[in-house]
C-alpha cells in the first residue's frame, strides 16, 4: 500500500537538488578545521532534505490538503473557540517594524511596539476587570503556572509557608492540576453538584488554611455560568486562600461578567482562542495573566510601564516571581490580538458574546431531542451533550465524531469534561452563520437516525477522509517518531 | 450590531430566539448575578475599519527600527537569518494556521505528518533519537529540560553554567522554584564554563548539568568534557544548542547529551521583538517516557496505509492531569512548520552552506576589529558571536552607530559585573563585508572622538 501514501519529505530527496539561495560569501574562505577545536568539526552531514522550491511547495501544498482548518469548514471544538481568524490580523504581524525587530534593541528604537504593548494590556485591564497585566506567558497553561506561582510567592511574602493545596473542579481543563503539580502544589478535587456546578458543601469541606488558591473557569467546561461564584469567592477568601480564573471560557462572558467583579485574583487569557491568535495547529498561543492589585509586587519582571510618554521596561522588581519566559511574551501574536480588539471595539466584543451564546444555546435546542443534555439550562458559548443513549445501542461518542468527519466537519471535543459520560463539547463561536448550524444540526440528526436505523456505517466511519481510523495503540507500543532510511 | 466577522441578522436572531424559546438574548445571561454582571460597554477604544486601522498600525510599527532597514549585529539568541522567502507563503495556508491540535488525526495527517518530519529534522542536527513536536522556546525548553532531570534522577540540585543565556538561566530559576530545585551557577573563565570550579561543584545530588553550545558569548566549549564529568555522578547532561551552528558543529548526541534543548528561531522565523519563536526538545531513548509535550508517530490505518497519530500521550496533561509530564498544552506548532520548511529548503548542503559563512564572516569580523586596534576578548573557537572591548560605554558606541543605520551590539555590561564596555556582536550570513566594514569603522570613529575629547 506504500505507493498511495503520501511521501515524506525525506522521501523525494536527491543529491545534487537545492532549495535555497544564500548570500554571496563576499569575505575570504577559510578551513573549518582550522577554526573549530579538535572533534567539534561535524564529521556526517546532518540528513536533511535536498530538494527544489517547487519540490517544497507542493510537498506542502499536498499536506495542506489533507488538514482542516477553520477556513475549510465548521469546526466546534469545545472550549477551544475555534472562530475565524480575520486576515488582517496576519498583514499587521507582518509589517517589518513588528516582525522585524529584536528584543534587546534599545527602548529608543522600539517605541512603537512597546506602545501597542502598554494599549493591549489597558485594554486587557478593562475587559477582564483586573488591576494590572502581564504580556509574558506564552499561552494558556503558561500563564496558569505563572499565576499559581505569584500566588505562591505572595502567601510566601506573608510569611504563609503551609499552603500547599490547589483545589480545582472535578470539570477542569488538565491542564489546571498539571500546572498546579508544576507550580508545586497538591491538587484537591472538588465535585459538582448535579446542576453541573461547582458543589458549595464539598468546596467547604475541601478548603482550609492549607488552601493556596481555587482554580475556576466560569462557565465553566461544561458551559454553565457558576452562579454561586460571589459565595464561592467568600469560602475562598474566607480561609486566605486567592481565586484563580482560567480564560480559556471567556468568550462566552465578555462584556457580561468581569473576572475582576467576580472576585478573582488572578486570571489568565488564552488570546488564540478569544482574541483570534490564530491556532496555528497547536500554538502558538499567548496567555497574558491579570492581577488584582495585592499581586502586583509579583508581576514577573520586566513589568512595562509608562513615565513622562516614553515606554520603559521595568526591571527593578525585589519581590517579582522571575522571568517565566525569555523577553516580553508571544508579541506576535499580541500584535494580532490588538488588531482584532480594535476591530471589534466595545460594541463589537459585546456582540462578540451574544452571538457566541445565541449560537450555542440554538445549537443545543435543536440537538436536545436527538443526543441526551445532561444539564438542561442555558448554555453559555458551549454545551456538552451525552451519547449515552447512542451508546446503548453500540455507538459510540468516537464514532459519531469519526462519521461527521464524513459530512465535512471537525467534531466536537469529545469524553470532555470527565463528568459527562461520552461527553460531547460543542463550540460554535459567533461567526459561524444560522446556516452552517444548522447544517451542523442536519448531520448530526442524520448520525442519530443512523445509529438506530444502520449503526455500522457509523461504527465504521470515516469512510470519505483520506486515511481510515488509525492504530494509535501500536503507534503507542511500538513507537515510531522519525523517518528512518532504512 | 453589524460587523464583518458576525454573518446573524435580525430576522435569524429572531428566529434562533424562538426556537430557544426566550424573548431576548439578554435571558440566556440571568444565570449571572445581579452583582457581579457588567453592564454597559467596556470603555476601550472604538472600532475601527479594516482601512483606519492598517494605516494606524502600519504607522505605529514604522516608529520601531526594524532589522530591514538597519544592519543589525544584535544575537544573543535572536538572530536575522536568512529566511526563504516560500516559509512565509507555507505558513500562509490557512489549512494549516487555522486548524488546532491535531486531536482528530483522520483530517489533520497534513499537520501530523509536518510535524513528524520536524521531529526528524531535529533528531538529524542534534544527533538525538528522538524530539517532540515542539515547546513555547529555547529558555523553557532548558528549564524543562532541568525539571526532567530532577525528576528523573530524583535529586534536587542542577548546575547551570554562566555561559548559558542570562535569559535562560532567569527562567531555569523560575522553574526550579516552583519544584523546590536548587539552582548553582557554574563561573566562567575566559568565556567558557570553568571546568575546575564545576568539578568542585559535582557530587552525587547533582541532577543535571546544563551548558549552551555554542555558548552565550558565540564560544564553542568543550561540551564532551562536561558530559563526561556529569555522567560520572549519574546526573543528566543537558545541552542547550543553536540548531544553525549545528549544520557543522558536532552534534551534542555525540558528545554525550542526554537531552538537547534549543531554539528553531534561526530558521525562518522573525525575530518578532521576542516572540513567538520556537523551542525544540530532544532526547535518548531512554527518556522518551519523560518528554513533556506532543509527540507524533507512524502507524497505520485499517488498511494498513501509513499515516500519523498524536503518541504517548500518557505522558500529557490531558490525560495524566496532575501526574502529566509537564503543564505545557499549546505549543508553537505553526513555527515548527516554519522552521521545517526553512530546515528543508536549507537542506543538507545549505545547513552546511550558512553555518560555514557565519563561521568564516565572524572570523572576519574578529580580525576587522583586531586590526582597527579593538581587543576581542575570549580566544577560544567562535560560531557567530564575538565579544569586543568597545572602550567605552557600549550604550553610547550603539547610539553612534544608529545614527549611521547600524543596529550595534549587545550590552554585556548588563548582566555580567566584569564585562562593562563589552559588545556581544553577532555576525550572520545576511551581514555584508561592507556592512561589516562600516561597524569596525564607526566603532573606531566614535572611540577616536572620545579619546581626543579625553586628551
Amino acid at each position: 500500500m506504500r505507493n498511495e501514501d503520501q511521501s515524506l519529505i525525506f522521501e523525494i530527496t536527491k543529491e545534487g537538488r537545492i532549495g535555497y539561495s544564500l548570500p554571496e560569501l563576499d569575505v575570504p574562505e577559510l578551513d573549518l578545521d582550522e577554526l573549530l577545536p579538535a572533534g567539534y568539526h561535524r564529521e556526517e552531514a546532518a540528513e536533511l532534505p535536498e530538494v527544489s522550491e517547487l519540490d517544497i511547495m507542493r510537498h506542502y501544498t499536498a499536506l495542506s490538503k489533507r488538514n482542516h482548518g477553520i477556513d475549510s469548514g465548521f469546526y466546534p471544538l469545545g472550549s477551544c473557540t475555534m472562530k475565524y481568524n480575520p486576515k488582517i490580523n496576519e498583514s499587521v504581524a507582518r509589517y517589518p517594524g513588528f516582525a522585524n525587530i529584536h528584543p534587546l534593541q534599545d527602548e529608543s528604537t522600539v517605541q512603537g511596539a512597546m506602545e501597542l504593548m502598554y494599549d493591549l494590556q489597558e485594554h486587557l485591564v478593562e475587559i477582564t476587570g483586573m488591576d494590572e497585566i502581564t504580556l509574558q506567558p506564552a499561552a494558556g497553561a503558561h500563564g496558569e503556572w505563572t499565576a499559581l506561582m505569584m500566588i505562591r510567592a505572595f502567601h510566601e511574602a506573608n510569611g504563609d509557608f503551609h499552603r500547599t493545596k490547589v483545589i480545582v473542579p472535578d470539570s477542569a481543563h488538565g491542564t489546571n492540576p498539571a500546572s498546579a503539580t508544576v507550580a508545586g502544589y497538591d491538587t484537591i478535587t472538588v465535585k459538582s453538584d448535579e446542576r453541573g456546578l461547582v458543589d458549595l458543601e464539598d468546596l467547604k469541606r475541601v478548603v482550609g488554611d492549607d488552601t493556596a488558591a481555587l482554580m475556576l473557569t466560569n462557565p465553566n467546561t461544561l458551559g454553565l455560568f457558576e452562579d454561586d461564584i460571589v459565595k464561592m469567592a467568600e469560602i475562598v477568601h474566607g480561609v486566605g486562600g486567592k481565586l484563580y480564573y482560567d480564560g480559556a471560557n471567556l468568550n462566552a462572558v465578555m462584556s457580561k461578567a468581569r473576572p475582576g467583579d467576580m472576585g478573582f485574583d488572578a486570571v489568565h487569557l488564552n488570546l488564540h482562542k478569544t482574541f483570534t491568535g490564530p491556532h496555528g495547529g497547536g500554538g502558538p498561543g499567548s496567555g497574558p495573566v491579570g492581577v488584582h492589585k495585592d499581586l502586583i509586587p509579583f508581576l514577573p519582571a520586566p513589568v512595562l510601564v509608562k513615565k513622562d510618554d516614553k515606554f520603559t521596561f521595568d526591571y527593578d522588581r525585589p519581590q517579582a516571581i522571575g522571568r517565566v519566559k525569555p523577553f516580553y511574551g508571544n508579541f506576535g501574536i499580541n500584535v494580532r490580538a490588538y488588531t482584532y480588539i480594535r476591530s471589534m471595539g466595545p460594541d463589537g466584543l459585546k456582540a462578540v458574546t451574544e452571538n457566541a451564546v445565541l449560537n450555542a444555546n440554538y445549537m443545543m435546542r435543536r440537538l436536545e431531542p436527538y443526543f441526551d443534555l445532561p444539564y438542561n439550562q442555558h448554555c453559555k458559548h458551549e454545551f456538552v451533550l451525552s451519547g449515552r443513549r447512542q451508546k446503548k445501542l453500540g455507538v459510540r461518542t468516537l464514532d459519531i465524531a469519526k462519521r461527521l468527519l464524513d459530512f465535512g466537519y471537525h467534531p466536537p471535543t469529545i469524553y470532555f469534561p470527565l463528568n459527562v459520560e461520552e461527553g460531547m463539547m460543542i463550540e460554535p463561536t459567533e461567526t459561524e452563520s444560522k446556516e452552517t448550524l444548522d447544517s451542523f444540526i442536519d448531520a448530526m440528526i442524520q448520525i442519530a437516525k443512523e445509529v438506530e436505523d444502520n449503526p455500522e456505517i457509523v461504527q465504521t466511519a470515516p469512510h470519505t477522509t483520506v486515511i481510515k481510523r488509525l492504530d494509535e495503540t501500536r503507534a503507542a507500543r511500538q513507537p515510531v517518531l522519525r523517518y528512518s532510511k532504512d | 450590531m453589524k460587523h464583518r466577522y458576525m454573518p446573524m441578522t435580525t430576522a435569524d436572531r429572531e428566529e434562533m430566539l424562538k426556537v430557544i424559546g426566550v424573548d431576548s438574548v439578554d435571558e440566556l445571561f440571568e444565570a449571572i448575578p445581579e452583582e457581579v454582571r457588567f453592564k454597559g460597554e467596556y470603555n476601550i477604544k472604538q472600532a475601527k475599519s479594516e482601512s483606519s486601522l492598517t494605516k494606524e498600525l502600519s504607522k505605529l510599527a514604522a516608529k520601531n527600527a526594524d532589522s530591514q532597514r538597519y544592519a543589525s549585529f544584535l544575537g544573543a539568541g535572536v538572530y536575522d537569518h536568512y529566511k526563504p522567502i516560500i516559509v512565509d507563503h507555507v505558513i500562509s495556508r490557512s489549512e494549516f494556521y487555522t486548524a488546532y491540535t491535531p486531536y482528530q488525526p483522520e483530517i489533520s495527517q497534513g499537520e501530523l505528518q509536518a510535524i513528524f518530519e520536524f521531529q526528524t529534522m531535529i533528531c538529524e542536527l542534534t544527533g538525538m533519537e528522538i524530539a517532540n513536536s515542539s515547546m513555547y522556546d529555547g529558555g523553557t525548553a532548558l528549564a524543562e529540560a532541568g525539571t526532567l532531570a530532577a525528576g528523573h534522577t530524583r535529586k534536587k540540585k542542577i548546575l547551570i553554567s554562566e555561559t548559558v543565556h542570562p535569559e535562560s538561566r532567569d527562567v531555569v530559576l523560575t522553574y526550579a522554584k516552583g519544584q523546590s530545585i536548587e539552582v548553582v551557577t557554574v563561573p566562567q573563565r575566559d568565556g567558557v564554563t570553568d571546568i575546575e570550579q564545576l568539578q568542585e561543584l559535582l557530587d552525587e545530588n547533582t541532577a543535571a548539568v546544563l551548558v549552551q553550545y555554542p555558548n552565550f558569548f558565540g564560544q564553542i566549549e568543550d561540551i564532551e568534557k562536561i558530559g563526561k564529568l556529569t555522567h560520572a555522578v549519574k546526573g543528566l547532561f543537558v545541552v542547550s544548542s543553536n540548531p544553525l551552528a549545528l549544520g557543522v558543529l558536532t552534534p551534542p548526541g555525540k558528545l554525550g547529551a542526554d537531552i538537547t534543548v534549543g531554539d528553531a528561531q534561526p530558521f525562518g522565523i522573525p525575530e518578532s521583538f521576542g516572540g513567538p519563536h520556537c523551542g525544540y526538545f530532544a532526547v535518548t531513548k531512554k527518556l522518551m517516557r519523560k518528554l513533556p509535550g506532543r509527540l507524533v508517530g507512524e502507524t497505520v490505518d485499517e488498511d494498513g496505509k501509513r499515516g500519523y497519530v498524536l503518541t504517548l500521550q500518557a505522558r500529557e496533561q490531558h490525560i495524566r492531569r496532575d501526574k502529566a509530564t509537564s503543564n505545557i498544552c499549546s505549543n508553537q506548532a505553526l513555527n515548527a512548520l516554519a522552521a521545517s520548511v526553512a530546515m528543508t529548503a536549507l537542506g543538507k548542503v545549505g545547513a552546511q552552506e550558512i553555518a560555514y559563512q557565519n563561521i568564516v564572516k565572524t572570523r572576519y569580523a574578529k580580525e576587522a576589529f583586531e586590526n582597527a586596534g579593538f581587543d576581542v576578548v575570549f580566544n577560544g573557537a567562535h560560531f557567530n558571536e564575538i565579544v569586543v572591548n568597545v572602550k567605552k560605554s557600549v550604550k553610547e558606541v550603539n547610539q553612534y552607530l544608529f545614527a549611521n543605520d547600524i543596529i550595534g551590539g549587545y550590552d554585556l555590561g548588563l548582566k555580567f559585573e566584569n564585562l562593562e564596555n563589552h559588545a556581544l556582536i553577532a555576525i550572520t550570513e545576511l551581514r555584508t563585508k561592507e556592512e561589516i566594514d562600516a561597524l569596525v569603522q564607526h566603532t573606531a570613529a566614535i572611540v577616536q572622538e572620545t579619546e581626543a575629547l579625553n586628551a
